[in-house]
């Protein structure tokens, strides 16, 4: 029974959080976080690799037969989204080892940690609505607990302000899973969209749709649902902030590409307008928030929310090269985001604080981290050869083959001005010339361990940028796989359409 | 913390028979009302009344172990009892079962891998609560 795999990366993060409940000390944590994080991650890339030849991979929980029952699904899509959320996941735990306080380690941060991971994977793999919702909850419960840990005044704000909005957004996503379970009578992804493709029934076509949009845009941060982000990732340590950045919002895109794909396959029309209209909405206010910033992570909260809206359109627009661009686009994203968190983590570390205006000249005391920080950052503004180019150039071409000039003007635009927010931090950080207060900073010494993750994933940025085309090509079969959703569809029901 | 002798009786009393109507609602729960979240429930209802009576210390000397290893325990021996279905050779999760046999006082006897699932919910909810219970009763006015 090699179906049974598909289990694996959601079961190894289990495994690692409970052995952490049960040996308590901080030594074992480690040592369990960290092969958990290698074990989760060897269990995604031989999914992928399986994947990649099979195409799908279909695990039948309990035996039950497929409408019935609930399915894990593996296809390109998740595997891909699972292999590299397991990635990050080892790397941002090396990271917590020197980031994260011993109290915290001591308030369970390592249990929660993997759990995070496990309901990340799990909303990744998982081929039944009503599983995605519980997903989403056992993705969110950890994030709650992560964002509050510790208790500092600003994190509890927050975290009040996160949890509350992602609470309405769970309600709305449930409502639209029981309006639709009440009018098809199956929860089973593949059976749904199965029985929409033929379905008349224009209203609980477009009203699942906008409450599913809503629910999952809230997650994904769009505009205009994105003010919680900005107002809850710079309160807790950086390796939180970092993991939720790379990760949370993605599992939003991933479950609004999933749904608007599968689903709304047929009746895509209707929402594409929409989409579009909020793709360049998200772009635009992201960018302009972060420029009226004058905070590391801040202004790095606000990226991402306008990088959000590139996916989304690339979702909106609705081609196969626009489709491979958004899958590329999100590799790309949550590689450099959560590195970008990584090293203004490092800056804080060092000098104590993220306030631009009182930081400065780190490139001369210390000239590998300006490198280490230039790698992602014009990554994301999209300098080539970096891997922000080639994913930024996909989209925009596929806005242009099928004639949408104004979005791939906005995503132009959006671009440089991301490229100025960039060169901000770069200027005011690390090229200034040195405050005097600062001067004083005693800085922390040992930080070898955070810089290990974020020099492998600046290497991972510039490998995806020289020599993208493999990942690209994988991008690609997985948009076929997306534009025809009867190939997900047959796997699941076994049946032949 | 009042300080009843009745109450301190009761509870010292009572505990084993609530454990033992927790197991009963525990096993009875695959086909009837009960199962695995009720019953670690009324377990641990048992070391509430401890908590309220004898007190904390006496409640935890009588756990013996951490609430947090309950925890861990439960979610393993649930999550475990779906490995069995691989070894087995068929999907996760999937349900094995022995062949019945008699017992004196519990009649036909059918035991199988969702009776461990819902032991382990029983372990894990008991934990939860106790872990809960425990905080609570620990804050100092």
């Amino acid at each position: 029974m090699m179906n049974n795999l598909v289990i694996l990366p959601i079961f190894v993060p289990f495994i690692c959080a409970v052995l952490c409940l049960i040996f308590r000390s901080t030594n074992a944590q480690r040592f369990l976080s960290l092969s958990g994080g290698v074990g989760a991650t060897l269990a995604a890339g031989l999914l992928l690799q399986i994947v990649h030849q099979e195409n799908h991979l279909v695990l039948h929980l309990g035996g039950w037969s497929a409408p019935f029952g609930i399915v894990l699904v593996a296809d390109l899509f998740s595997s891909i989204m699972v292999l590299i959320s397991s990635i990050m996941g080892i790397l941002v735990t090396v990271y917590s080892l020197r980031d994260i306080d011993e109290r915290r380690k001591k308030l369970y941060y390592f249990p929660l940690f993997n759990f995070l991971i496990m309901g990340v994977n799990g909303a990744f793999l998982t081929g039944d609505i009503f599983n995605l919702y519980v997903w989403f909850e056992v993705m969110l419960i950890a994030s709650f607990v992560l964002l509050a840990l510790g208790g500092e005044r600003r994190q509890l704000e927050g975290a009040f302000k996160y949890v509350a909005i992602n609470l309405v957004s769970s309600a709305l996503f449930l409502a639209g899973a029981g309006l639709l379970y009440a009018k098809v009578g199956t929860l089973n992804m593949a059976d749904i969209a199965l029985k929409l493709s033929d379905q008349p029934d224009s209203i609980l076509i477009n009203s699942t749709a906008t409450l599913f949009l809503i629910a999952f845009g809230v997650k994904a941060a769009l505009f205009p649902f994105f003010f919680w982000l900005p107002a809850s990732y710079h309160t807790p340590p950086t390796a939180v902030s970092a993991i939720f950045a790379g990760l949370l919002t993605k599992v939003g895109v991933y479950a609004l590409i999933r749904s608007f794909t599968l689903f709304f396959n047929e009746n895509f029309a209707v929402a594409q307008d929409l989409l579009l209209g909020l793709a360049a909405l998200t772009m635009i206010t992201g960018v302009l928030g972060a420029a009226a910033k004058y905070d590391i992570r801040k202004i790095l909260s606000f990226h991402i929310v306008s990088q959000i809206g590139y996916m989304i359109m690339g979702l909106a627009l609705h081609t196969s090269l626009a489709l491979a661009a958004t899958v590329f686009y999100i590799i790309h994203h949550i590689i450099v985001k959560t590195n970008l968190f990584l090293i203004g983590g490092i800056v804080e570390k060092l000098k104590g604080t993220g306030d631009l205006s009182k930081l400065g000249g780190l490139y001369k005391a210390l000239p590998w981290l300006a490198v280490l920080f230039f790698i992602p950052a014009f990554s994301l503004g999209g300098i080539p050869p970096l891997s922000g180019f080639w994913a930024k150039f996909g989209l925009i071409k596929a806005s242009l083959e099928i004639e949408t000039y104004w979005i791939a003007g906005i995503a132009l635009v959006v671009g440089i001005m991301t490229l100025f927010s960039m060169t901000k931090i770069w200027v005011e950080a690390f090229w200034k010339k040195e405050p005097q207060a600062l001067l004083n900073h005693k800085t922390q010494k040992n930080l070898k361990l955070l810089y290990a993750p974020a020099i492998i994933m600046a290497a991972m940025t510039i490998y995806l940028g020289l020599f993208g085309q493999s990942v690209f090509g994988l991008a690609e079969r997985t948009a076929e796989q997306l534009l025809n959703p009867s190939l997900y569809i047959e796997a699941v029901l076994e049946i032949e359409l | 913390m009042m300080n009843s002798i009745i109450l301190n009786t009761t509870a010292r009393l009572l505990l084993p028979w609530l454990l033992l109507l927790s197991l009963v609602i525990l096993y009875r729960g695959h086909n009837l009302p009960g199962g695995g979240f009720i019953g670690g429930l009324a377990a641990a209802s048992g070391f509430i009344l401890y908590v309220l009576g004898p007190g904390i210390d006496k409640a935890r000397q009588v756990l013996k172990i951490h609430p947090e290893t309950l925890i861990g325990l439960g979610l393993l021996i649930s999550m475990g009892s779906g490995l069995l279905g691989i070894i087995a050779g068929k999907s996760y999760m999937a349900g094995l079962w022995m062949t019945g046999f008699t017992l004196p006082l519990l009649g036909k006897v059918h035991l199988g891998t969702p009776l461990l699932f819902d032991i382990g919910v029983y372990l894990a909810v008991a934990g939860f609560t106790l872990l809960t219970l425990f905080a609570l009763a620990e804050i100092k006015e």
